[in-house]
């Protein structure tokens, strides 16, 4: 049973006005809404509002921000459209859905833009204000398509957003190009009357973000309120929809609405606290990961200590001398940054330091796509270095997911002196999902002991800083500050053991093999198969954010008869030990992969399995339908 | 517990053989390092020294203390992350005229300009010594190396401009030769808070042999070196100036770092501002004064939960 103690506001009692008993209220029990207009029009607000309210409200929901890379792109053209969809339900969900079922459209570049996304039938609320001579033949239209037949297929809701949002405030001293800056609020508005949405959060939050200019505050509330009566009031709107709480998606316990790189920054401050090492995070600002830089710099009174580097070598050099000094020493970047840092991973391989690198990963390569999401960072992470310089890789399957999977980068590169990579993306960092709050209590124990006595074998009173843990083959970590363990560094081959410089041919090889072999033998959990059936002859086997689509995907095909098993890799180095045999027990392999099929080529390096690829680097995440058809054409195989 | 009183040179002396090239300068600084190091009156293990790559940054493995050998440029970079989350900790950076001004040039002007916790001792034998004798960014215009038969191309920098130009609050040059004044120098560097750059002229005895010899041999040194003293008139171009190291205009530290002839010795400038990993830290602990410790079952919440029963 689901029952919220703790709504931001209950749906009808605290909205700006009553519901009209006239209008009809149909259930559905799903919904996929898009928000699109110019970058400047503030949809992703817009978005994480109605993302926030239908948190509150219960529904399992899963999102999609979708923005150029130009900070203001020109006003109305289709490169300044950005969007915000939203999938919510009254059941548990994978994806930030397929199409939208509700487009609203601010200006004619945003309708163009979205277009061809959208399903016959799809509702369309658009603003008609934008929809001006100058500003239709900007995105290239000669005829208005509200009038010429072009949405016949759709149901168009006309509304004279900007209008109505300056009539609303027209009581306030808002200076006309003010009050019209509130209409993304009308909109939401209008919106979260349709789906009979929560309204007081949001009241709340505009008054704390304007905090410093109540007028604006209260000119977004107005405006915000408008929309919703709006709804209630004009006739263009017959009906408003309920999408019911969706009662068995979720196990019991406190849930929040989290994006990737929010959880991963709260991963990154609990591995802190498990592990009683101060966090010290060595960053260069880049997107899609500065975002993290952002949230740790605030938590100074957790000890955090954020560095914005001069470059992304700083960044991770500085993260690496602070693990030197005995911090939790961690570096967030993308791809390009990542190419940047390799010297210093290679150093840390060398070292064997524990240091956290986060890549978000985006399109490429070079600058590519910058705000746009793909995996194709896979095998720069796994061999991206000069020489054979092994690094753990962990990569998280969901924006929750991003939080485990930190502290999961924490406990690998702890326990066994190493750097370690978490591979997020652009869609996991941006995009966001209902997550559980987890008990302190059900953290990891992470706490490190440091090196405090001389080691050496021979009973020298010697410290040997390369003596290893038979068990781990981690070496002594010795911080600065330790008396009688004074003890040099280096990225020069080191005599294991000892750790004095060593050209010698027996021992590079040695300690190459050994370097590999600490790796190699970390311990990760085994995989796990999804195969309800039982008797499948098809594996689905992906890692990273695929998983929503992947999952969406399998469902489908399963509905429709198939049998299908599901895997989801969330260790690529070392891979979980069972992989082999998992891969073994099914007849054909389908790897679905945001890039050329990287993952795929692993696999079939290490364990010569034909697995088949499928792929897509469009800079945009699978579909759910998509993946339906790609694994039913494999099931008919 | 170590006697700190009784530590001698030979207490940092590591227990590796030293293998720079017989007659290198290198040896002389190191020896003067170990030699002054006691008088820190800093234990040996919270003393650490990182370097780059070249021949002056296999220093840290010759010394006892906590050291790293790191990558070519990075050392100030690895330095400051080390120096930002331990203010405990005495922290040296070695390097060269190729480590610090060209591959690392970037970290080094902005760890000038930060004002991080570091002692930055810059070896300037104006050549690439490791790698075989190639030009540097601090070699004469002209000069003939194995990558430039012809003649360098390059116009080179004056490290005490770049260091002043990047907002460096402390700034001295030293000889390898001259261990009483290189001694002094390093004291005067150990006492300034922040980020301090100390450019060793240092004799490359392979590949620029005699480099500095005017400003060593005693023939032609006295009129070839302008001996600087905090609170002393030096005289240049007939002008005479009394030296101050704390004029906060670093107009006259300037003029004194673009002059060869006679050329400066000793510090240029001492100004002291508050370093960046005072200010770090401080900034964690007014955090914790205004909002308290973090509480991270409170941060998880956030302020926007629901129940699931």
């Amino acid at each position: 049973m689901t029952s919220r103690v703790e709504e931001p506001g209950s749906t009808f009692d605290e909205s700006p006005g009553q519901r009209s008993p006239a209008k009809g209220v149909r259930r559905l029990d799903r919904v996929v809404i898009r928000f699109a207009g110019d970058s400047g029009d503030g949809m992703q607000l817009t978005g994480d509002r109605f993302t926030s309210e239908t948190a509150g409200f219960g529904n399992d929901l899963s999102t999609l921000p979708n923005f150029p890379a130009e900070i203001r792109a020109p006003a109305g053209t289709l490169p300044g459209v950005s969007s915000f969809q939203l999938h919510f339900a009254d059941h548990d969900i994978l994806t930030p859905g397929d199409a939208p079922d509700v487009l609203v459209a601010m200006n004619p570049a945003a309708l163009k833009a979205n277009l061809a996304d959208l399903p016959r039938g799809a509702e369309i609320i658009v603003n008609t204000d934008e929809f001006t001579k100058r500003a239709l033949s900007k995105v290239g239209w000669q005829a208005d398509p509200l009038d010429d037949g072009t949405l016949q297929e759709y149901r168009v809701h006309p509304v004279a957003l900007t209008t109505l949002t300056v009539e609303a405030l027209k009581e306030t001293s808002l200076a006309r190009k003010d009050a019209e800056r509130a209409k993304n609020m009308f909109a939401l508005g209008l919106l979260s009357w349709m789906y009979h949405r929560p309204t007081e959060g949001t009241e709340t939050f505009l008054r704390s973000k304007f905090a410093k200019k109540p007028d604006i505050a209260e000119a977004n509330v107005l405006a915000f309120r408008a929309g919703w009566n709006y709804g209630e009031t004009t006739e263009s709107f017959a009906v408003s929809y309920e999408v019911a709480p969706a009662a068995k998606a979720f196990t019991p316990g406190r849930y929040r609405n989290i994006s990737g790189n929010l959880a991963l920054a709260y991963g990154l401050i609990a591995a802190s606290k498990q592990s009683g090492l101060s966090l010290f995070l060595g960053s260069y600002p880049i997107t899609p990961a500065s975002d993290i830089l952002h949230e740790l710099s605030k938590h100074k009174n957790f000890g955090v200590r954020t560095f914005q580097a001069e470059d992304e070598i700083a960044g991770i050099g500085a993260a690496l001398g602070a693990a030197f000094g005995g911090a939790l020493g961690v570096t967030t970047t993308s791809g390009p940054g990542i190419a940047l840092k390799s010297e210093t991973i290679g150093l840390a391989v060398s070292l064997e330091l524990p240091l956290v690198v986060v890549d978000i990963q985006r399109g490429g390569p070079s600058t590519g796509l910058p705000t746009k999401t793909e995996q194709a960072d896979l095998l720069q992470a796994m061999f991206g270095r000069n020489g054979e310089a092994p690094v753990p890789i962990v990569a998280p399957a969901s924006p929750g997911e991003c939080f485990t999977m930190a502290l999961e980068a924490a406990r690998i590169a702890l326990t066994y002196r190493t750097p370690v990579f978490l591979l997020s993306d652009g869609y996991l960092a941006n995009g966001s999902e209902p997550w559980r709050v987890p008990e302190l209590s059900e953290l990891p124990d992470l706490r490190v002991e440091f090196a405090t006595e001389p080691n050496a074998p021979d009973g020298s009173g010697d410290f040997w800083p390369y003596l290893r843990d038979p068990e781990t083959l981690a070496r002594p970590w010795a911080v600065p500050g330790t008396p009688g363990l004074e003890h040099r560094v280096g990225g020069i081959e080191k005599q294991d053991g000892t750790g004095n410089i060593s050209y010698d041919p027996a021992n590079h090889d040695h300690m190459v093999r050994t370097r590999q072999a600490k790796i190699d033998g970390i311990a990760v959990p085994d995989l796990t198969v999804d195969d309800p059936s039982g008797d499948a002859d098809l594996l689905v086997l992906g890692w990273g954010s695929t998983f929503g689509p992947i999952a969406a995907g399998v469902r489908r095909a399963r509905a429709a008869g198939g049998k299908v098993a599901q895997a989801h890799l969330r260790h690529l180095n070392p891979f979980p030990a069972n992989l082999g045999e998992v891969l073994g027990r099914y007849e054909r392999v389908l790897v679905p992969e945001m890039n050329l099929g990287q993952l795929a080529m692993l696999l079939r390096a290490r364990y010569l399995v034909d697995a088949r690829s499928f792929t897509q680097v469009s800079g945009m995440p699978f579909k759910a339908a998509q993946l339906a058809a790609v694994i039913s054409e494999a099931l008919d195989d | 517990m170590t006697d700190l009183l009784k530590l001698t040179a030979k207490d940092f002396k590591s227990d590796q053989e030293v293998r720079w090239c017989p007659g290198c300068g290198d040896y002389a600084i190191l020896a003067a390092v170990q030699g002054f190091l006691p008088e820190l009156g800093i234990a040996r293990e919270n003393i650490v020294f990182v370097s780059g790559i070249g021949c002056s940054s296999r220093f840290p493995y010759y010394l006892n203390t906590y050291g790293m050998h790191s990558i070519h440029g990075r050392a100030p970079a690895i330095a400051t992350g080390l120096a930002s989350s331990r203010p405990d900790l005495s922290v040296w950076v070695i390097t060269g005229d190729g480590d610090a001004l060209s591959i690392g040039g970037n970290h080094l002007i902005h760890a000038l300009r930060r004002n991080v916790n570091l002692k930055i001792l810059l070896f300037n034998n104006r050549i690439y010594g490791l790698t075989k004798g190639q030009y540097s960014p601090t070699s004469e215009p002209g000069k003939i190396t194995k990558s430039t038969p012809m003649g360098s191309l390059d116009e080179p920098f004056r490290p005490l401009s770049l260091a002043l130009g990047a907002e460096a609050g402390f700034v001295a040059r030293t000889i390898d030769s001259d261990r009483k004044h290189l001694t002094s120098v390093l004291r005067a560097a150990a006492e300034h808070q922040g980020t301090a750059l100390v450019e060793i002229y240092q004799n490359c005895n392979i590949f620029n042999d005699g480099a500095f010899e005017v400003l060593k041999d005693p023939e032609t040194r006295d009129s070839a070196l302008l001996r600087l003293e905090h609170g002393q008139p030096y005289t240049v171009n007939g002008e005479e100036h009394v030296h101050d190291v704390t004029d906060p205009d670093p107009t006259r530290a300037f003029a004194l770092s673009r002059l060869s002839e006679p050329t400066p010795i000793g510090v240029l400038r001492a100004v002291e501002r508050p370093s960046y990993d005072r200010q770090l830290n401080a900034q964690l602990e007014q955090a914790v004064t205004e909002r308290g410790e973090g509480d991270l079952g409170a941060l998880l919440s956030g302020s926007d939960t629901w129940m699931v029963r």
